[in-house]
């Protein structure tokens, strides 16, 4: 519920009493130092749980529907509701996601509010990373830029699975853009952070918490990681973000199509 | 499975005589003191089955691979091949350690109902935290609020003699919060400990797991530390 700040005076049976030139004006329904009743609002908003693109069995059997279910209508909305309510008393209220998460890793030593705006940010990418018949092979600017920055497709995916493998404890494996060498590259992160902490722009994300994978294959990842790219990842998605991200970053040749 | 990528071992061996002698002691999985579905319905016999036969003996197994490769580095002296696989050795050692004690942390279900301690844990219990149920709400929340994968720990603190409730990160055993803390019980919150059965609810989990705990074994850990 928005709160409710009133910024000037509302009339009411109880009006303070004395106006500006000393005078005493009572009254009982109507202040008449002020001609009509001003009402002053301010508006607040919070995040709201953003739904994937798709319906959640639309990514069976690769992750099944309970799994989507539960992880973005549990573990996903709970970390919305908590930064939610972080927000109503943090000085980062007002912050777009993307700046939050940044301004809240404060360099390694994380705020409060650090954890649940990366998980709902992370989250939010992490579903729309994927797709219903995803998988298979990039084409066209995508493809030539990951065979520039990875020698071969095969050699990203190699490159991707071993760093999801080599997590020690929950987290996320990306592929992003690094802004100053202008390539692509793999890398693995802890709990809830992301490439956005040091500053560079997420391509593909893949949840390695089990919660995400836990229910379908038990301790098995490597067949949760290869069924995400093979059949899961959304290189549609990669294609827009390349998009956006050439705004940022000069990649020169290849060129990812634009509209 | 192996983690690492190997780092490149020489296929001769190096002369007997220039070899040191040191012995390599690997770890191996202990048996459970129990069966499978001793713990239900508090934990599944598929957890207990999955927790026991593929993440401890991973944990294992994959010590024991840092364990060769650390031998290897430090035969041949290299520095940082020593350095850059302390992760592993800390993580897996760890994990093994971690749910060594956790086996024994636990106990059947119709091995009667779960007493609080009583006697001289039962008694510091009551010194350090107020009371039983005052600890027991403590370490809930802290498991609770856990962000992450971890353990939390009642552990005793040799050096003040007293009892602490503790949180470790990932398989950081408790002796990562301090070198005078002994471990009396574990809970592992990695969501692999619970997620099958209670899928995100860990504070049902957390609740519920008291109902197995082993406070003779915690006891006896405590009166032999605490002289």
């Amino acid at each position: 519920m928005a709160p409710n700040w009133c910024g000037c005076g509302v009339a009411s049976a109880n009006s303070a009493k004395l106006s500006t030139n000393g005078l005493k004006l009572s009254s009982n329904r109507f202040n008449f130092s002020k001609p009509y009743p001003r009402r002053a609002y301010r508006v607040t908003a919070y995040y709201g749980l953003t739904t994937p693109p798709y319906e959640l069995d639309a990514l069976e059997p690769y992750m099944s529907k309970r799994t989507v279910e539960i992880h973005w209508g549990k573990h996903h909305n709970e970390h919305v509701e908590k930064l939610n309510r972080h927000l109503k008393t943090s000085a980062f209220y007002g912050h777009t996601l993307e700046e939050m998460v940044k301004a809240t890793y404060n360099n390694g030593s994380p705020l409060v509010e650090f954890n649940d705006a990366s998980s709902v940010w992370s989250h939010d990418f992490f579903w729309e990373s994927m797709q219903p018949k995803g998988g298979s092979m990039p084409t066209g600017g995508v493809l030539d830029q990951i065979e520039k920055d990875f020698g071969s497709f095969t050699n990203f995916k190699d490159e991707f699975t071993f760093a999801s493998l080599s997590l020690f404890g929950p987290g996320w494996v990306w592929l992003y853009l690094k802004r100053n060498e202008k390539k692509l590259a793999v890398a693995p992160t802890q709990n809830a952070i992301s490439p956005l902490v040091w500053g560079d722009i997420p391509i593909i994300g893949l949840d390695m918490w089990e919660h995400a994978y836990y229910l379908d294959y038990k301790d098995d990842r490597s067949a949760y990681v290869n069924n995400f790219l093979d059949h899961l990842v959304s290189w549609h998605s990669v294609m827009v973000r390349m998009m956006r991200a050439e705004a940022f970053v000069n990649l020169g040749e290849p060129k990812i199509p634009v509209a | 499975m192996a983690l690492l990528r190997s780092i490149a071992i020489p296929s001769n061996k190096t002369p007997t005589l220039a070899r040191t002698a040191r012995s390599l002691t690997t770890a191996t999985l202990p048996p459970l003191p129990y069966s499978y579905d001793a713990l239900e319905p508090v934990i599944s016999s598929e957890i207990m089955m999955l927790h026991h036969q593929k993440h401890h003996q991973t944990y294992v197994t994959n010590y024991n691979s840092a364990l060769e490769l650390l031998h290897t580095a430090m035969d041949k002296g290299d520095v940082s091949a020593v350095i850059g696989l302390q992760s592993a050795v800390k993580f897996n050692g760890g994990g093994h350690i971690n749910h060594s004690i956790f086996w024994k942390n636990l106990r059947p279900v119709n091995a009667g109902e779960s007493e609080p301690p009583h006697k001289k844990l039962g008694w510091q219990i009551d010194a350090d935290f107020g009371s039983f149920n005052a600890l027991i709400s403590k370490m809930n929340a802290e498991g609770a609020a856990l962000q992450g994968s971890g353990w939390v720990w009642l552990a005793f603190d040799k050096e003040f003699n007293r009892l602490k409730v503790e949180t470790t990160a990932n398989q950081d055993p408790l002796v990562t919060k301090g070198a005078t803390l002994v471990p009396l019980l574990g809970i592992d919150v990695w969501e692999h400990a619970y997620y099958l059965q209670y899928k995100n609810v860990k504070v049902e989990y957390l609740k519920n797991i008291w109902k197995v705990i082993n406070w003779e074994y915690a006891g006896e850990v405590y009166e032999k530390e605490a002289q």
